[in-house]
C-alpha cells in the first residue's frame, strides 16, 4: 500500500498505524534518519524499511522555559535509538529538568498538534 | 590541501551603521548606509564597485534587492546564504573574483533592524519537518543542548560558560560603540533568568538592530588607499549539518576542519595569532570554537576561559569589540568578527586597541553550529 509512496510518507504512515518505521541501507546495512530516498552515509539508494525496537538513550537535553500562562516549561532532547540512529523528540512522564543525559527510554507514538509524532517515556527498569 | 590566494587580496575599508536601535530605518537602510560608510573608509565610492557580496535576513533574493537599493550593476555577484558565516565566507568568494579579475572592487555588506522591526530573531527559515513536533526554541534549544553534551562529557561547569559572557563584557566596556557597556559578574549570568538549560539570557547574544561593510580590492593595488590594508591570509569553509538533530557530535564542530585549512593557507598556527575573534552567539560558541580551533585541547575550553583568561589582561585576547554577546548582534554576527579583527591590525579598533597588531583570526558561525568559517587576516609584515 506504501508503493510509489516517497520516504516521509513512508514515516507518517508509519506512525498513523502507531508504527515507528526506520530507513536502513541494504548496501551498508546502516540506518538513517530523518527518512531519505539514498543513504546519507554510503549514498547508495536501496532502502529498506524497519520497526524499530522503541528502545533508546538521552544523548542530550535541554528545557524550554515559558511561562505558567503560556503553558509551562518543557523538555526537547536527542534520543539515540538502539538502531544507531538520533532523533529530535520530547520525554513525558515525568519533570522536563528531571530528564537527564543517559537515561534509558522507551518510544511512543502520540498527537502533536493534530497529527502523531514520537515520543519518549522513562524506560520500565 | 592548500591553496594559492595567501595575501592576494586586501581590506582597504570598513564600515558599519545603525547599531543598537536605528529607528525608523529598514533593514536595508542600514546595509545601504554601512555600505557608504565602509566606501568612504577606503576612498572609494558606490559607482567603483563591481562586485557584491551581501545576504540578508529577509526576502528570498537579498542580495538582488541590495544591488537595486544601491544603484549599482556588479558584474560578480555572491549571496551564498550559510547564515552568519556568510560575510566570512566572502573573504574567499571575494579573493577569487578579484584575484580572477571577474570584479576589481569587492564590497561585502549586511544590514539589519530585527531590534526595533520585531525584538526578536528574525529568520526565513520554516522549522524543520522533523524538529517542529517538539517545539525546540530556534537557535537556543541547539545551542543549549550543544552545551548540555559538552558538560556531560567533559565536565565544563556553569561558571566556566558564565565567564565568557563575563570577558565580553570587560572588553565591551571599553568599546564606545558597544550596545550593552555596564558591569555583569559571573553572579549576574548564574542568577539570570533561564532560557533554556543550561544557558540564562546573558549566556545569549544580544538582539540588536546594525549592519557592517567591507571593502576589498587585488593586493597589487591596496596601498593606494588611505587606511592600511589588512590581507586575507586564509579563509576556509566546512559544513557539517542544517538541522541540530542531524549534528554527528554535539560537542565537536566543523571548525576543526576550516581551522586547519585557514592555518594552513596562512602558514601559521594558533600559537601566532595575536587576536581572536569568534562568532559568540551563545557562551557555548566561544568554548568550543576556542578548542576546534586549536587554541586549547577538546574538552579544554571550560578551563582555557575561566577567571579572566580571554578577558582584557588575560592570555588570549578573544572578541575585543565585546563580541555578539555585548557588543552588537542584528541577527547575523559573521561580518562584524572580520572588522574588528581588521581594525585590531589597522590600530583604529574602537575599543581596547592592542599594541602591535599583525595576525588576527575571524571566525564564522552559521545555523546551529552548521557552517564554519574561519579567516586569518595580517598586516603588511605578514606578506
Amino acid at each position: 500500500m506504501l508503493d510509489g509512496k516517497g520516504p516521509d510518507a513512508i514515516f507518517r504512515n508509519g506512525l498513523v498505524n502507531q508504527e515507528i518505521l526506520l530507513p536502513k541501507c541494504d548496501d551498508c546495512g546502516r540506518y538513517h534518519f530523518f527518512p531519505r530516498v539514498m543513504c546519507p552515509h554510503c549514498h547508495g539508494d536501496a532502502i529498506s524499511w524497519h520497526r524499530a525496537s522503541g528502545k533508546g538513550r538521552l544523548h542530550t537535553t535541554t528545557v524550554v522555559r515559558r511561562k505558567p500562562e503560556r503553558g509551562g516549561d518543557y523538555n526537547v532532547c536527542m534520543v539515540e535509538l538502539e538502531e544507531g540512529v538520533r532523533m529530535m523528540s520530547r520525554v513525558d512522564g515525568i519533570a522536563p529538568d528531571g530528564v537527564k543525559i543517559d537515561m534509558a527510554v522507551t518510544a511512543f507514538v502520540a498527537d502533536a498538534d493534530g497529527t502523531p509524532a514520537v515520543f519518549f517515556k522513562p524506560a520500565e527498569v | 590541501m592548500t591553496n594559492n590566494l595567501r595575501g592576494k587580496s586586501a581590506i582597504v575599508g570598513t564600515g558599519h551603521a545603525g547599531f543598537g536601535e536605528a529607528h525608523g530605518f529598514t533593514a536595508y537602510d542600514v546595509m545601504a548606509q554601512s555600505a557608504l560608510a565602509a566606501l568612504k573608509d577606503a576612498g572609494l565610492r558606490l559607482s567603483d564597485v563591481d562586485g557584491l557580496f551581501c545576504t540578508m535576513m529577509e526576502d528570498s533574493m537579498p542580495a538582488l534587492m541590495a544591488t537595486e537599493y544601491l544603484g549599482i550593476q556588479p558584474r560578480f555577484l555572491d549571496g551564498t546564504m550559510t547564515g552568519g558565516s556568510s560575510f566570512v565566507n566572502y573573504l574567499t568568494s571575494a579573493t577569487m573574483a578579484l584575484e580572477a579579475g571577474l570584479c576589481d572592487v569587492a564590497l561585502i555588506v549586511y544590514g539589519s533592524n530585527q531590534r526595533t522591526a520585531s525584538g526578536k530573531l528574525v529568520t526565513a527559515s520554516r522549522p524543520p519537518a522533523y524538529e517542529a513536533p517538539y517545539n525546540p526554541r530556534y537557535p537556543i534549544s541547539a545551542y543549549a543542548m550543544a552545551a548540555a553534551r559538552h558538560m556531560h562529557e567533559y565536565g565544563t561547569t556553569r561558571e566556566q560558560l558564565a565567564d565568557v559572557a563575563v570577558a565580553a563584557r570587560a572588553w565591551a566596556q571599553h568599546n564606545p560603540e558597544a550596545f550593552e557597556r555596564g558591569p555583569l559578574s559571573r553572579e549576574d549570568v548564574l542568577g539570570a533568568r533561564m532560557v533554556g538549560d543550561p544557558l540564562t539570557v546573558r549566556d545569549c547574544c544580544l538582539v540588536t538592530d546594525g549592519g557592517g561593510a567591507i571593502v576589498m580590492v587585488r593586493a597589487e593595488r591596496a596601498k593606494d588607499f588611505p587606511k592600511p590594508p589588512v590581507y586575507v591570509l586564509g579563509s576556509a569553509a566546512e559544513s557539517s549539518h542544517r538541522q541540530i538533530s542531524q549534528m554527528q557530535d554535539f560537542t565537536v564542530t566543523a571548525a576543526r576542519d576550516s581551522g586547519r585549512r585557514a592555518f594552513a593557507a596562512a602558514g601559521v598556527s594558533p600559537k601566532d595569532i595575536q587576536a581572536v575573534e569568534l562568532y559568540d552567539a551563545f557562551t557555548i560558541n566561544t568554548i568550543l570554537f576556542l578548542e576546534d580551533l586549536g587554541f586549547c585541547a577538546k574538552g579544554d575550553g571550560g578551563a582555557f576561559v575561566e577567571g579572566g583568561r580571554i578577558a582584557p589582561g588575560g592570555v588570549l585576547p578573544v572578541n575585543t569589540n565585546g563580541g555578539g554577546l555585548s557588543c552588537v548582534h542584528p541577527g547575523m554576527y559573521g561580518i562584524f568578527t572580520v572588522i574588528e579583527a581588521a581594525r585590531q591590525i589597522r590600530g583604529d579598533a574602537p575599543g581596547l586597541q592592542l599594541n602591535n597588531i599583525d595576525l588576527a583570526l575571524a571566525h564564522g558561525n552559521g545555523g546551529v553550529l552548521s557552517s564554519q568559517v574561519t579567516a586569518i587576516l595580517g598586516s603588511h609584515n605578514t606578506l
